[in-house]
């Protein structure tokens, strides 16, 4: 392809950043990462939450305000909010091809799903703390 | 390359749906896909209950009121299944990546073992749920 118009940009500032994986080796693996590490921990919290339902607020915190299952539980909320955000990221770019609507939707999903997260640590912490 | 652009040559088609017969293969692929939505629409609800177990009592005792109404309980048990079935089959696709398990006889084996496994593990869930509450 020979290019005709008259441009003062490189051919390589104009193929920067446009290939077609762009952050895809990143989000691949996080993906991957995140997934592995909620193997065990999601296990291991549904059978905790298994065995306190009907519990009362006290017996739930007590299971989560110990040192072990509190750093358990927020490693496991760190990795499923980040690993359902990279999931969602990539249905939303599969099936929505307008442009502003998928940047809305991405947007809506990652402010979510960091939300989401902060809310659910810091409440782990403050049965952990807040005596 | 030379002569013909992207826009003026043919295109691929995409495994259309409506085109395509459903096969165990893509049934188990876009259910892998419908349980992590639900199961992030789930995280919702996990977010919930533990900002409510952080908080005041009355609160919490609404929260499990909530999740221990009828509906409260099947959409309990629903998520019990995506998540078990997302969390096998998402193992099926690790072993995939490492590059286990590809050929066809392999694919469909490891297929119905998720599928068996997944049901057998939610009815275990229910009845230790139902046991414990
Ligand atoms: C509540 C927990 C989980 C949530 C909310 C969740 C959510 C999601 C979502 C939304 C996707 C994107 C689906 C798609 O692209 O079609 C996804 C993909 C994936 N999930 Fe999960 N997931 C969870 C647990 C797990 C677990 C325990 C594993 C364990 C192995 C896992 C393994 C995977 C893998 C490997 C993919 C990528 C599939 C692909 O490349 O098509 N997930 N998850």
């Amino acid at each position: 392809m020979s290019s005709k118009t008259k441009s003062l940009r490189t051919p390589l500032g104009r193929v920067r950043g446009l290939g077609a994986a762009k952050e895809g080796v990143q989000h691949w693996w996080a993906q991957r990462l995140t997934a592995l590490a909620i193997i065990p921990l999601g296990l291991w919290f549904v059978g905790g939450v298994l065995a306190h339902l009907g519990a009362d607020q006290a017996s739930v915190q007590a299971w989560l305000a110990g040192p072990c299952t509190g750093t358990l539980a927020i490693l496991l909320l760190v990795a499923l909010f980040y690993h359902s955000s990279l999931g969602l990221q990539v249905v939303v770019e599969d099936y929505c091809h307008t442009e502003w609507l998928k940047i809305a939707s991405l947007v809506v999903i990652k402010f979510a799903a960091f939300f989401l997260a902060t809310l659910s640590i810091i409440s782990v912490l403050k049965m952990m703390f807040g005596g | 390359m030379a002569d013909a652009t992207p826009a003026q040559r043919p295109r691929p088609l995409s495994p259309h749906l409506q085109i395509y017969k459903p096969q165990i293969t893509s049934i188990m692929s876009i259910l892998h896909r419908a349980t992590g939505i639900a199961l992030s629409v789930g995280l919702i609800v996990l977010a919930w209950w533990i900002a409510a177990a952080a908080g005041e009592a009355p609160y919490f005792d609404f929260v499990s009121a909530v999740l221990g109404s009828w509906i409260g309980v099947i959409a309990l048990a629903g998520w019990s299944f995506c998540f078990f079935y997302h969390l096998l089959n998402g193992i099926r696709h690790l072993l995939w990546d490492a590059g286990w398990g590809f050929e066809l006889p392999q694919v469909y084996a490891s297929g119905r073992a998720v599928f068996v496994g997944a049901v057998v593990l939610t009815l275990a869930a229910i009845v230790i749920g139902a046991t414990v509450w």
